[in-house]
């Protein structure tokens, strides 16, 4: 369609006649819109993607998101964004929004095997709290459940977490950052006793060396990549070493890109260590004063299901998370085998790469600042490799200043402020505390308002887990927020499927989209997202950003907060609690857990009028008083004084987010060292004051195998992960046809050596097969990325090649995260036999 | 005047099948029904190559790459979008420059050449397949609300 050329030229023409004539022409025939039509209410919002973080401005039009750019006062991204941020503007857009709760029915009724069909709200919460009733009856707290989402805002994980402990009194609550970066919680605080990155972003413009475990940056972190870049071509000293299991855009920029086998990172971590050791690198002083030594227990299993072999085989699978005290000596010792030939020897990279790289930590000159997110993370070790390179950083002291800085990347745009922070893990409350821990749970009591005695101190269900538990009918009423699970847990023809579609499980969906999930689910509840509603995220660098509701969601849609805030009115306390606690709390009965969670004096106590009348903002309209405030402030409490400190909500609005602990209005950049961190006593130096003794942990563990690897039927290793242009499992930005158009379904990179071994071609229809299950994809020898002889690549977005049907449902048995970057497969072509019955 | 009313009308009538799902390969979306059966993998969509230019639909929009970029090195030691968009090669290339937002440090200084903060030009830019959208996206143009009556058809959305 060319008639815009044409159109503007008539236009024009008659303007310029116009004018010459002197006369004035209607407003229709001016060619460019002036005055109020061009105006733009514009808002600041955080993306709504990775855990990056980045400042977005949004703009609006009558009511409607029209624009977005970088947010040029962000300090993230200094008006940058990658790809996926730049289209924001379109992934609420996608014609298919969910507008209405639809549920399975037959004649009438709810039926596990009926058709979807539109339901009513009031209709949809009726059935739910039937069946949560039911189950909490039959079977009691043990048998609810929920799995939510490091992409749910701090209040809705907030909410989420009393109404599932305090509510319904049970821990099975954990989100699909399970999945994403539990072992690196895990290890912050087995090694400081507090989680969360001690640096921040401002170490990439002070650091010499930056050493990328398993990371893709370029395409994962985007953002983040364009500051280490701006500093290594800024800066000609500057070197970038990359380390990966195959090559792609980010080792296209590395100084010294390493292509390692799988999981022998692990000896060469250690090698670095022995290299430290040996060449008298160890900052003694530092180490003497501020670390302790341990010892890991070894021989601990793949946290498969206790009846596999490799379970059964394993000496410490049931106590793999214990440590003991030890010394540098022996833990020297330990070191002390990995060789610069055997980590050569285990991971195929040569010796003289590993001992440039091992030289870069040694050398007491250059600020060294490593970055890992899923390579480090979803491993079957886990927290050991999270441990080991702590312990590079501890035994040379490059730790806690500024370009000095181990660094934990996150996958989502709050696994930071809402899994973490918030505590939605199973075995977390706010601010680091523990379920396990009376104490704990008590102070919880106490700020909430709640009967002593009331939260369960039983350790919940995680992810994998849960997913065991719905096929073994033990988990029964199961409610999934904001997230696609069915696409992204392990094994999911085995174990996660069958549970979603047990008879015996009422499983409830929430989500903008239709999905996978939403597609295997009882009931689907329609959800507002991202600026359809009031939201704060925390992201990598303990930042907390907020923003405004800026527009409407569609239809019936609504926020996950008020989803949970509404259906917890359908509960009493006489229903769902003992009634020796009751009996001792007289003052909590007859009551709705509504009124004893949201309305209890703390939550409520914001009048609606507080809300800035520039937004809209409907969860406060509901129910009444200003509700995000309320949540937050009663949330913060947990924190402040206590090394989590928030500023005031009001405070959020106002900035570009703010790193905890925010103490005196200043945040803190640096954490443990004194003058950077204002919880370091004075003369001290350094304090990791997480731990008692303000000492953190060097924790000795050794090279261990995989739970699987190749053999002579499943010949190739298979890694999955993400690509740039899609994020997670795609429900968003398959949606935006740019992003789509841009990269069009997932393929199977493979070397073209395997590929001409099998006879395959580019393009061509291949089966990838497991033990566990089997999909059909393409053959892309070519592109982004280059995947060694042995190797191949999938990345998990699309929903037509699922490739976690392949995947093993191996996890770390320490942090319990799964290990997607490692199986055994075979590829083979689609014979014509199979390509005829599938038509 | 007329063509322009004509114009939209055509652009809106998709509108009202809103929610069909548009391409055949449409289990990208929401996966095999059942979950368990096994589907043919969809064919491997071709590279947009014709040079022309796709208009934005919003001013800060990187525009998208209407060419191929199979086989450009953006490493340490080239880069090879630049050997066409650098504003000296423009002239010879008739390719567009790039944008002078790109010589601005993270400072806000402006530089004598490409700002390394924006060295990987795909981190922002990325080519297009002739693969069809999965679904329809509603977003709604600026311009089409200010101006519903005068609104071109896009090309290629």
């Amino acid at each position: 369609m060319d008639l815009t050329r044409r159109t503007i030229l008539k236009t024009q023409a008659a303007a310029a006649a116009a004018a010459a004539a002197g006369v004035s022409i209607p407003a229709e025939a001016q060619n460019i819109p002036t005055g109020e039509d061009i105006k733009l209410q514009w808002s600041k919002a955080p993306c709504r993607f990775c855990g990056t973080g980045c400042g977005v401005m949004v703009g609006v039009k009558d009511g409607r998101v029209v624009a977005t750019h970088g947010d040029m006062q962000a300090e993230v991204n200094r008006g940058l964004n990658c790809v996926k941020g730049y289209f924001l503007s379109k992934i609420m857009y996608g014609s298919d929004r969910l507008t209405q709760p639809l549920m399975r029915m037959r004649n009438g009724q709810f039926a596990k095997d009926g058709e979807f069909q539109p339901v009513s709200w009031d209709r949809a919460f009726d059935e739910m709290a039937a069946q949560w009733k039911k189950v909490l009856k039959e079977k009691g707290p043990e048998a609810v459940g929920m799995f939510g989402s490091g992409q749910w805002t701090i209040w809705e994980g907030y909410a989420a977490s009393k109404l599932m402990r305090a509510g319904f009194r049970t821990n099975n609550l954990d989100p699909n950052a399970r999945h994403c970066m539990a072992s690196a919680a895990v290890t912050f605080i087995r090694t400081f006793g507090m989680d969360e990155p001690m640096g921040c972003y401002d170490d990439f413009e002070h650091a010499d060396a930056f050493v990328l475990w398993g990371s893709n940056m370029a395409e994962m972190h985007p953002i983040l990549w364009t500051r280490i870049t701006d500093r290594r071509l800024s800066h000609p000293h500057v070197r970038i070493a990359t380390l990966s299991t195959y090559e792609h855009r980010t080792t296209d920029l590395s100084d010294m890109a390493m292509i390692f086998k799988p999981n022998s990172d692990l000896a060469i971590l250690n090698y670095i260590a022995n290299y430290i050791i040996q060449n008298g690198a160890v900052n003694r002083e530092f180490v003497e004063k501020h670390c302790n030594f341990r010892l890991a227990n070894t021989d601990i299993g793949y946290g498969l299901r206790p009846d596999n072999v490799l379970e059964q085989r394993a000496q410490h699978a049931n106590d793999a998370q214990v440590s003991n005290p030890s010394s540098f000596e022996d833990y020297a010792q330990l070191m002390s085998q990995y060789t610069v030939e055997k980590a050569s020897e285990l991971s195929g990279v040569p010796k003289e790469r590993l001992e440039a790289l091992a030289k870069l930590y040694a050398d007491p000159k250059v600020k060294v600042m490593s970055l890992w997110t899923m390579g480090f993370n979803q491993h079957v070790r886990g927290v050991w490799a999270n441990h080991m390179v702590y312990n590079l950083h501890l035994l040379t002291g490059k730790i806690s200043e500024p370009g000095n800085s181990p660094f934990s990347l996150t996958g989502q745009p709050s696994a930071c402020g809402t899994a973490r922070e918030v505590g939605t893990f199973a075995h977390r409350l706010p601010a680091d505390m523990q379920v396990a821990n009376p104490e704990h749970r008590k102070h919880a009591e106490e700020i909430w308002k709640l009967p002593h005695g009331l939260l369960p101190g039983k350790v919940g269900y995680h992810a994998v887990q849960q997913d065991r538990m719905l096929k073994d009918g033990k988990l029964n009423a199961y409610w999934i927020m904001c997230n696609n699970n069915l696409q992204t847990a392990p094994n999911t023809n085995n174990e996660t499927y069958p549970g979603y579609r047990n008879p015996a499980n009422f499983v409830v969906v929430s989500d903008p989209y239709p999905t996978v999930t939403t597609m295997a689910a009882d009931l689907i509840l329609p959800t507002a997202m991202w600026v359809e509603k009031e939201g704060a995220y925390g992201n990598a660098e303990r930042r907390t950003h907020f923003w405004h509701q800026l527009v409407n969601a569609p239809g019936d849609a609504r926020s996950d907060l008020w989803q949970l805030m509404e259906f917890s009115k359908r509960f009493t306390t006489d229903e769902v609690w003992p009634k020796e606690i009751l009996d001792a709390s007289p003052d909590h009965k007859g009551k709705s857990l509504f009124d004893v969670l949201f309305a209890n004096g703390e939550v409520n106590k914001f009048p609606v009028s507080e809300v800035d009348p520039a937004y809209e903002n409907r969860e406060s309209k509901a129910f009444g008083f200003y509700v995000q405030k309320g949540l937050f402030e009663e949330y913060a409490a947990f924190g402040r004084g206590h090394g989590h400190d928030l500023a005031p909500f009001d405070t959020y609005h106002q900035v570009r987010g703010l790193r905890w602990p925010v103490v005196d209005g200043k945040e803190t950049l640096w954490r443990y060292r004194e003058g950077l961190d204002p919880y370091v006593e004075k003369g001290s130096g350094v304090q990791f004051y997480g731990n008692p003794d303000k000492k953190a942990n060097i924790m000795g563990a050794p090279y261990e195998p995989p739970a699987e690897s190749p053999d002579a039927e499943y010949d190739m290793w298979l890694v999955t992960g993400r690509v740039l242009e899609h994020w997670h499992s795609g429900s968003m930005t398959l949606r935006v046809p740019e992003l789509y158009k841009a990269f069009s379904g997932a393929v199977v990179f493979m070397h073209p050596d395997d590929a001409a071994k099998r006879n395959l071609r580019r393009g061509q229809e291949v089966k990838v097969v497991s033990r566990r299950g089997e999909i059909r994809s393409r053959i892309e020898t070519r592109g982004r990325n280059k995947v060694p002889p042995g190797l191949i690549f999938v990345p998990f977005f699309d929903a037509s090649q699922l490739i976690n049907k392949v995947t093993l449902d191996a996890t770390d048995p320490i942090s319990k995260q799964t290990d997607f970057k490692k199986c055994a497969v075979k590829v083979v072509a689609v014979s014509a036999a199979d390509a005829g019955g599938q038509q | 005047m007329r063509r322009g009313v004509f114009l939209f009308l055509v652009s809106v009538v998709p509108c009202l099948a809103a929610g069909a799902i548009l391409a055949q390969d449409a289990p990208r979306l929401r996966g095999p029904d059942p979950f368990t059966r096994e589907v043919p993998a969809p064919p491997m969509q071709r590279q947009i190559t014709d040079d022309v230019r796709v208009g934005r639909n919003y001013p800060d929009q990187p525009p998208v790459i209407p060419h191929s970029i199979e086989g450009y090195a953006v490493d340490l030691n080239a880069n090879k979008c630049m050997s066409c968009h650098a504003r000296k090669f423009t002239e010879q290339s008739q390719a567009p420059m790039i944008s002078v937002t790109h010589y601005q440090d993270r400072s806000g200084n402006t530089l004598g050449g490409l700002a390394p903060r924006r060295y990987v030009c795909v981190a922002c830019h990325v080519p297009q397949t002739n693969a069809k959208p999965l679904v329809e996206n509603v977003f709604t143009d600026m311009d089409a609300i200010t101006e519903p009556e005068r609104q071109p058809a896009r090309g290629r959305h």
